[in-house]
């Protein structure tokens, strides 16, 4: 465990951000951080940072108690990001990753690998203000990861990049989790937590209601359901079905006729399909997962309904 | 290199290199050297055009009495002054001067005519002649002659001493009172120059979102520090420069458009107003007021104690910016735009201008109650304290004054750093006096 949060609680003047939340975060994982605005996430990160202190409980990094000397080690993309405007590109980056501990030679060595990596050689010694969004975009990445940190933190790190430098961003993440990086990706597009996350937290009014590996969570939220796609007469289809499993929907699809099918317990999707096989032709057959978007919607809706607070921010 | 020496180096050196600095840095000396060398230079141009003054003089007083001077000449003609007002010619002479036979019994039908409106100086040096001339005949008619005259006219000038335990010094309370207002006046300037540049520092990264970013890796504290000690330092080196260079183009401007004597009167005339008497006319003895009155000011450079006055200076200067500076740090953490720091720089502007209201009113009395209350306050201690210095203070009220200056630096940056690490945070969000001070009891 690279990351190691024991009942993190933080008060604010008039509301709770935090309320004993735990969690463990893999070495090499990336792991995202969930949650509807305001739940939570971002006075988490901000303690993880050590921007703030925690009220109560602890951090753990790699073992050791978090103190000002893991700063290092911790690349920050907050979601409110920008760069001073008046100036220069290389010179800011430098500044920064200096501020993080890093020499100037060092850092000029590594800015400049980066730099051609994203084609913005021809920049360094533009100010800021003249580069286009996206560019500051790429900027800003670059000095996140200048360092070298064991632990990545991005928030809404997609927000401003067109699809194509968005891709860049994201394989340049696969390439750091490849290394050995461990990155917490907090983010509302659940497109990419499917894509890149490979254990998720998902918070909610200042509680961790749901954590674990992708996988795990998937099982647990597993429906049982498949979808078929067949051809031939519905009714010999109905028929076909035994007790162990229900028709949850039958309906026409094309040339074809969609059903989905819950297995009961027990019940095998091979004994589905013998069962099928001898009266319909089937075109396709697949188990209906649910999505990251579903789960994160589902669980967040019997959260609230479970203990509904009057005057949630 | 520590982290606070990255931060105040950026500071620094972002705004030395800027533009504006530059500009203001070549522009403020020839401000200031134009103080000096306009007056200098309009003598001289004035000492070029000689005023031809015709004189029609009917009483026929004041043949050979009406001397020339730099600026004007008299020429007495015979004319009537009917004549000479027909044949007058404004590129032959200036004006002129119409004295009628009856001036001792109406001395106001003196009469001065020009094509253009005379220059006050022209008038009023005409006018005291006339007058003088009419008094010393109607004094000779009574009796008087010029030697009793001459015994009769009496100068008078104050030598002003303190009595203190090393016995009298010589003071010169112009000298005292231009030294403690203008170290008083750098100060105030200083503070809200450069304060006002804190704030605005803060409020940039707070509305570029870098904040963020930055207090990832470092302490919000050493942020706001690394920023009031930078543009403290980009503050002393423009005021160094300007000095120097406004030094250097005085001297240069003047060597070589104005020599040296007509820069002494210049010097002299101007250090007239701070209170040194100057004879009234100057056919009395230029000479011997100019010696006087160089004389006494190096005397009472002496008698100031300059390394007191210097290192009071300095501290006063950097002391009050501190204090200020940390709490326009505060405003600009708290607030969204510059648009919106009026509501909270007024109590922070209000101690300054008292400060310097009540400087005024100390001129007048060093030491009053008023000016011993407002230079112990570290909100007015800075420029109060510094206009008091010159007029000589109790050591120990210097030394409580700064004392209290130091608690008062360390209590309002304790204050501005608590609003700050949590304001640089917010965004969007209109705060008012009752947010700020629950701020200062939020744990970090």
């Amino acid at each position: 465990m690279i990351l190691n949060i024991k009942n993190v609680t933080k008060q604010y003047a008039t509301h709770k951000a935090l309320d004993r939340v735990s969690m463990e975060v893999p070495k090499g994982s990336v792991f995202g951080l969930l949650g509807p605005n305001g739940a939570g996430k971002t006075s988490l990160i901000r303690i993880i940072n050590q921007i703030t202190a925690p009220d109560e409980g602890e951090v753990w990094f790699n073992g050791e108690k978090l103190t000002q000397k893991h700063i290092g080690s911790i690349g920050y993309l907050p979601e409110e990001r920008g760069l001073y405007k008046k100036m220069e590109v290389g010179e800011q980056a430098l500044y920064l990753a200096q501020l993080k501990g890093i020499s100037r030679q060092d850092a000029v060595t590594k800015l400049r690998y980066w730099f051609d990596k994203f084609e913005l050689n021809g920049w360094w010694r533009k100010k800021v203000e003249e580069l286009s969004k996206g560019m500051q975009q790429k900027v800003q990445f670059i000095i996140t990861v200048l360092h070298e940190p064991q632990l990545l933190i991005l928030d809404e790190p997609f927000t401003g990049f067109d699809p194509i430098n968005a891709n860049l961003i994201k394989d340049e993440l696969l390439a750091l989790k490849e290394k050995g990086t461990t990155i917490i990706l907090s983010t509302h597009r659940m497109e990419s937590v499917e894509e890149l996350c490979s254990h998720i937290a998902l918070i909610n009014r200042s509680n961790k209601i749901l954590d674990g590996s992708v996988t795990d969570i998937r099982k647990q939220f597993k429906s049982d359901k498949y979808e078929i796609d067949y051809k031939g007469n519905g009714i010999a289809f109905a028929n076909a079905l035994w007790a162990g499993f229900e028709l949850v929907s039958h309906e026409p699809h094309g040339d074809l006729i969609r059903a989905v099918v819950r297995m009961g317990n027990g019940a095998k999707t091979n004994d589905l399909l013998a069962a099928l096989i001898p009266n319909v032709e089937i075109h396709s057959f697949r188990e209906i997962v649910p999505g990251m978007s579903d789960i994160f919607i589902s669980i967040v809706k019997e959260n609230n309904l479970m203990e509904p607070v009057a005057t949630d921010l | 290199m520590s982290i606070i020496t990255l931060i105040i180096k950026r500071e620094y050196l972002t705004r030395v290199q800027k533009k504006s600095f530059i500009i203001m840095t070549l522009l403020g000396p020839i401000l200031m050297a134009s103080i000096f060398i306009i007056p200098v230079l309009m003598a001289k141009y004035d000492e070029n055009e000689v005023s031809k003054i015709q004189v029609i003089d009917e009483s026929g007083m004041f043949k050979n009495k009406l001397a020339d001077s730099q600026s004007m000449a008299f020429e007495l003609d015979t004319f009537s002054l009917p004549v000479a007002k027909t044949i007058f010619d404004p590129e032959k002479h200036t004006a002129i001067l119409y004295i009628p036979e009856n001036v001792m019994t109406n001395a106001s039908s003196v009469m001065l005519f020009s094509a253009k409106q005379p220059n006050i100086n022209l008038v009023t040096t005409i006018e005291r002649t006339i007058q003088k001339e009419i008094e010393n005949v109607k004094l000779k008619n009574q009796g008087i002659n010029q030697e009793t005259l001459d015994q009769i006219k009496t100068k008078v000038k104050i030598n002003t001493r303190t009595l203190t335990d090393k016995g009298e010094e010589e003071t010169n309370a112009g000298l005292t009172t231009a030294v403690g207002l203008i170290g008083g006046l750098l100060i105030y300037m200083f503070i809200f120059l450069y304060g006002a540049q804190v704030m605005r520092g803060v409020i940039e990264e707070k509305t570029n979102r870098i904040v963020e970013v930055i207090i990832s890796s470092v302490r919000p504290f050493q942020l706001m520090m690394g920023k009031i000690i930078g543009i403290a330092l980009v503050g002393l080196t423009q005021f160094l420069l300007w000095i120097v260079l406004t030094m250097t183009i005085s001297s240069v401007v003047t060597n070589l458009f104005v020599d040296k004597k007509q820069m002494q009167e210049q010097m002299m005339s101007r250090q007239s107003p701070l209170g040194t008497p100057l004879p009234e006319s100057v056919e009395d003895g230029a000479q011997v007021a100019e010696d006087n009155v160089t004389a006494s000011i190096f005397g009472s450079l002496e008698s100031l104690n300059v390394p007191v006055l210097i290192g009071a200076f300095i501290f006063y200067f950097l002391g009050g910016y501190l204090l200020y500076g940390a709490l326009f740090a505060a405003i600009g953490a708290a607030v969204d735009g510059e648009s919106d720091t009026q509501q909270f720089m007024l109590p922070i502007t209000i101690p300054l201008i008292l400060s310097f209201i009540v400087a005024q009113s100390i001129l007048q009395n060093p030491e009053s109650k008023i000016g011993f209350w407002f230079s112990m306050i570290p909100f007015t201690s800075p420029v109060v304290m510094m206009v008091r210095i010159p007029f000589g203070v109790a050591p120990w009220e210097i030394i409580l004054s700064m004392a209290l200056l130091i608690l008062g630096f360390v209590a309002t940056t304790w204050v501005a750093g608590r609003i700050y690490r949590t304001g640089i945070l917010m965004y969007g969000k209109k705060v008012n006096w009752r947010e700020l001070g629950k701020w200062l009891f939020y744990k970090e």
